[in-house]
């Protein structure tokens, strides 16, 4: 067809309306993509830094750690609380998203009112699952 | 790899002609609506229309063939029947995929953006090029298969517990609303079928008169015709006439497991 290769591509992405199923699928890879790219580096720095001696271990866990070292900004470091926080919230949407997609998978919550429910609900419980996470932790804190 | 932004030919220029409404219009409504002419090949814009709503019929098809037949006569999309069932004027409306003759301007807020469906080749304004998804409906063989002879001197008969596994599967209309408004399709269209093709590709395996069930199962079985869905439904949220593709996709996943274990 004459001129064919010349046609342009309808918009897409920026356009489009979204909903939170849309939201909580993509959140899916995120998530995933966060924890082992994300999770992956931490793993490796960690070993790399153990196995480099006490200096460099120390200011690992200096990096890491929120109350304390070089890294603090008016007394408090702000990594691991965007770090960590990130990747715990990353692990927990990533898990309850994993499990209505487990759901899902059976045949069950295609109906379009319960299918949004399912995806807020996933949202919901990793804000709430964190929470609960780092209360625990900072309970025997 | 997905490609998210658009290519250059087929960015957005700001803005196009202004078609202001007559004076003396009682209450008038904004559309932008996306324009390309393949003749000057210049990059696609947005027009602006102002409709009057009060001498324009209740759906955004109406509020098209006004402006075309009084603003401006080139403007281009596709539509035959007014009531939902032909399934021509698919278009995006609001940010949605919809029928056009079925969406009433009254349920959309503030101005009426329209473009056509996404992430296909645009030919001319609203119209896109279904050559690739007309291939893909034709590569799942859409009709009756069979091995048996039919019997002599009657068609081949369902029970109506039979007939029933069909309804909310042959009410498919082809319109491509919900293929398009799947991003695994947008991405991957080359390769994956998308809901439109799978719904219609379960409508044949739950059909109990089909007698090629396996065949039909062994050409879905892969990691992109079938299996790039990955259950983000889109899909079932924007068919106009209410089926669920996501679920008709997720019966055919079924199927290839259960026949596995």
């Amino acid at each position: 067809m004459a001129g064919a290769k010349n046609r342009p591509l309808s918009p897409h992405l920026t356009i489009w309306k979204w909903g939170p199923h849309m939201l909580v699928s993509i959140l899916h890879r995120a998530t995933g993509t966060a924890m082992a790219i994300g999770g992956g580096v931490m793993f490796v720095w960690w070993l790399v830094a153990a196995a480099s001696g006490k200096d460099a271990y120390a200011r690992y866990v200096d990096l890491m750690t929120a109350d304390q070292g070089h890294f603090s900004l008016a007394g408090l470091n702000l990594v691991p609380f965007i770090v960590l926080f990130g990747l715990s919230w990353s692990f927990f949407q990533h898990m309850s998203s994993g499990l209505r997609h487990f759901l899902m998978d059976t045949g069950a919550g295609f109906e379009l009112a319960t299918n949004r429910n399912w995806a807020r609900m996933t949202l919901v419980a990793s804000v709430l699952l964190t929470v609960l996470f780092w209360a625990i932790i900072w309970s025997k804190h | 790899m997905a490609e998210f932004s658009l290519p250059k030919n087929s960015v957005i220029t700001k803005d196009g002609k202004v078609h202001k409404a007559e004076a003396g219009a009682k209450d008038v409504r904004t559309f932008r609506i996306y324009r390309y002419d393949p003749d000057t090949g210049e990059n696609p814009r947005y027009d602006t229309f102002e409709v009057d709503l009060a001498e324009c019929g209740p759906m955004v098809l109406d509020a098209l063939i006004k402006i075309k037949s009084e603003q401006d006569a080139s403007l281009t999309f596709r539509r035959s029947c007014r009531e939902g069932i032909c399934g021509s004027c698919s278009m995006n409306i609001d940010g949605t995929n919809t029928l056009a003759c079925t969406q009433a301007i009254e349920d959309i807020k503030g101005d009426v953006r329209i473009t056509p469906l996404p992430h296909m080749d645009v030919i001319k304004d609203l119209v896109p090029d279904f050559t690739h998804f007309y291939a893909q409906y034709a590569s799942i063989r859409p009709w009756l298969q069979t091995v048996t002879p039919a019997p002599s001197g009657k068609e081949r008969l369902q029970s109506p517990d039979d007939r029933a596994k069909l309804d909310g599967l042959y009410e498919c209309i082809l319109c491509a609303c919900c293929s398009t408004s799947c991003p695994s399709y947008w991405w991957n269209s080359d390769k994956f079928l998308g809901p439109a093709i799978l719904l219609q590709a379960y409508r044949w395996l739950a059909d109990s008169r089909d007698e090629m069930t396996g065949e039909r199962l062994d050409e879905l079985e892969d990691p992109f015709r079938l299996y790039r869905c990955h259950t983000i439904m889109n899909c079932s949220n924007v068919c106009p006439k209410g089926l669920s593709p996501a679920r008709a996709i997720a019966e055919v996943k079924k199927m290839v497991a259960e026949r596995a274990i």
